[in-house]
């Protein structure tokens, strides 16, 4: 499977404020699938999302990038690899002193990727892309939760990264904006095929842009399988997760 | 038992903390020797640390050489010696309260402004977008606003004693009727290199601490807008305190 796997997690144990928090993660992360990382509030997925951008590193395990071991690099060479990522932040992170077209245009600009010329060329078109053409001029601080987020997918995809990860890409949107994201999301993987790793509340939505589910469960991964498959799976622990049974749901 | 356990606790947190600070600061400074050189980020901090320090540096300034001409002149009376007005006006303030006070100035001003634009770039996970995109958040943020300080507060120090001079001399000269030549030939008889030399390092590492200890506090705030209120008070308090200690340990030094 080598060369298919783009990021590896082997025994990741890390401790949080006295707590462990991670117990020995092992995941595989498939090379240029959506990978959905599922599991109840405060189980640590976005500890989990931090670990294999090298923002954080384990206490204990190894996290291999192309075969590359985050915690064993120095600061240059962690810059290296972090070339081939691009983050979606919960909060989007938008640099708020920035126009949303200095957002978008900031890391070609910093990475001098590409000529001014063309950085006036692919923002604009990015842009277009997330459905925000008109919207360059703007603040952070002037645009909506959905509009943010997609400023922030607009400027994790315009550097034309291979791995790109999501950290809750839909949490506080409304149904049809979180509809709307998870379209865009998809129609840029079948653009760019990049590697994605997303992590997400939104069951059943997720089995339908996923190509495999991971749960996090008591800081170990519980399974991992293709998003059909598991939706099948026979754990109780897996069942009660992604299906609310009847005696939760809120009564009328 | 517990009394001395929590006592050793607290002392091992504050050299950890001493630790990481020393840590921090030369990690920033490392960074000033790799490329990119961000001359573009330290103009900006310039012009957010020195120039628009400015005005209150010049207020203070004024005020302040106003205040010691006043006092300085009453003083000098009782000896008949109000002729070396301007020499005592002038080492006042070359000596100590140009930088000490420039320094307190900028540091309330705009040191609480470093930890605050940093801390809710860290709250609002900016500071973490900027290391996924590969680039090195020491060398984007810290390291220009430390050059800048290192370069602006000399130079709000220079503004602080030349306009708290002239602040001295339209007290003394032409409210209290001192000789103006006077006023001024003291001061060029009284004032040595030594003076002026003293005042440009401590202002210089005034810059220093000033841009060190707020940006820390900013880089490792807690999560929290209180976290953030707390990092932004403790920032120009430690600041003020350690100019205030360093330029004691300066001035036994340099005498």
């Amino acid at each position: 499977m080598g060369s298919s796997i783009s990021i590896q997690l082997k025994g990741v144990k890390k401790m949080l404020g006295g707590q462990l928090v991670l117990r020995g993660v092992d995941l595989d992360i498939p090379k240029g699938a959506i990978t959905t990382i599922i599991g109840p509030s405060g189980e640590g997925k976005s500890v989990l999302l931090k670990h294999m951008i090298g923002l954080m590193r384990p206490d204990q395990g190894q996290v291999l990038v192309d075969g590359i071991d985050l915690s064993k690099t120095h600061d240059q060479e962690l810059n290296e690899i972090r070339k081939k990522f691009a983050m979606l932040f919960q909060s989007a992170a938008l640099f708020d002193s920035m126009s949303v077209f200095e957002n978008v245009a900031f890391p070609l600009r910093e990475k001098r990727l590409v000529p001014e010329s063309d950085v006036q060329r692919y923002v604009p078109n990015m842009l277009e892309r997330v459905g925000l053409g008109a919207m360059g001029h703007k603040f952070p601080v002037e645009l909506s939760g959905g509009m943010k987020k997609r400023v922030g997918l607009a400027r994790a995809l315009v550097t034309r990264p291979e791995i790109i990860l999501f950290d809750e890409p839909t949490t506080g949107l409304d149904p049809l904006m979180t509809y709307a994201i998870h379209d865009l999301i998809l129609t840029m993987h079948k653009t760019f095929e990049f590697t994605g790793i997303m992590v997400s509340h939104e069951i059943p939505k997720i089995f339908l842009i996923s190509d495999w589910v991971a749960m996090l469960k008591n800081g170990k991964i519980l399974a991992m399988e293709r998003s059909a498959d598991f939706q099948r799976l026979s754990d109780p622990l897996v069942h009660e997760f992604i299906s609310v049974p009847d005696s939760m749901a809120p009564s009328s | 038992m517990n009394l001395i356990q929590g006592l050793g606790a607290r002392v091992i947190a504050q050299i950890e903390e001493m630790g990481a600070m020393l840590a921090f600061l030369l990690r920033s400074f490392g960074w000033l020797f790799r490329p990119p050189l961000r001359l573009y980020q330290i103009t900006k901090q310039m012009y957010c640390v020195g120039f628009k320090s400015t005005f209150v540096v010049i207020l203070t300034a004024l005020f302040t050489g106003m205040v010691l001409a006043l006092q300085g002149y009453y003083s000098l009376r009782k000896f008949g010696s109000e002729g070396l007005l301007g020499s005592a006006v002038a080492l006042s303030m070359i000596r100590e309260l140009g930088p000490v006070l420039a320094a307190l100035m900028v540091t309330a001003r705009a040191g609480s402004a470093m930890t605050a634009e940093i801390g809710i770039m860290r709250i609002t996970e900016q500071i973490d977008a900027l290391e996924t995109m590969a680039i090195n958040s020491l060398q984007y943020l810290i390291t220009p606003k430390i050059v800048a300080s290192l370069i602006s507060v000399p130079l709000l120090v220079a503004i602080f004693d030349v306009v708290g001079i002239g602040g001295g001399y339209i007290v003394g000269v032409k409210l209290l009727g001192i000789n103006g030549g006077s006023y001024w030939s003291s001061i060029e008889s009284a004032v040595e290199w030594k003076d002026v030399y003293g005042g440009i390092l401590k202002s210089i590492s005034f810059g220093l601490i000033i841009s060190w200890v707020c940006c820390y506090k900013g880089y490792f705030t807690k999560m929290s807008a209180e976290g953030l209120g707390k990092a932004t008070t403790e920032s120009v308090v430690l600041a003020s305190v350690l100019i205030l200690m360093w330029d004691y340990f300066l001035t036994s030094v340099l005498l």
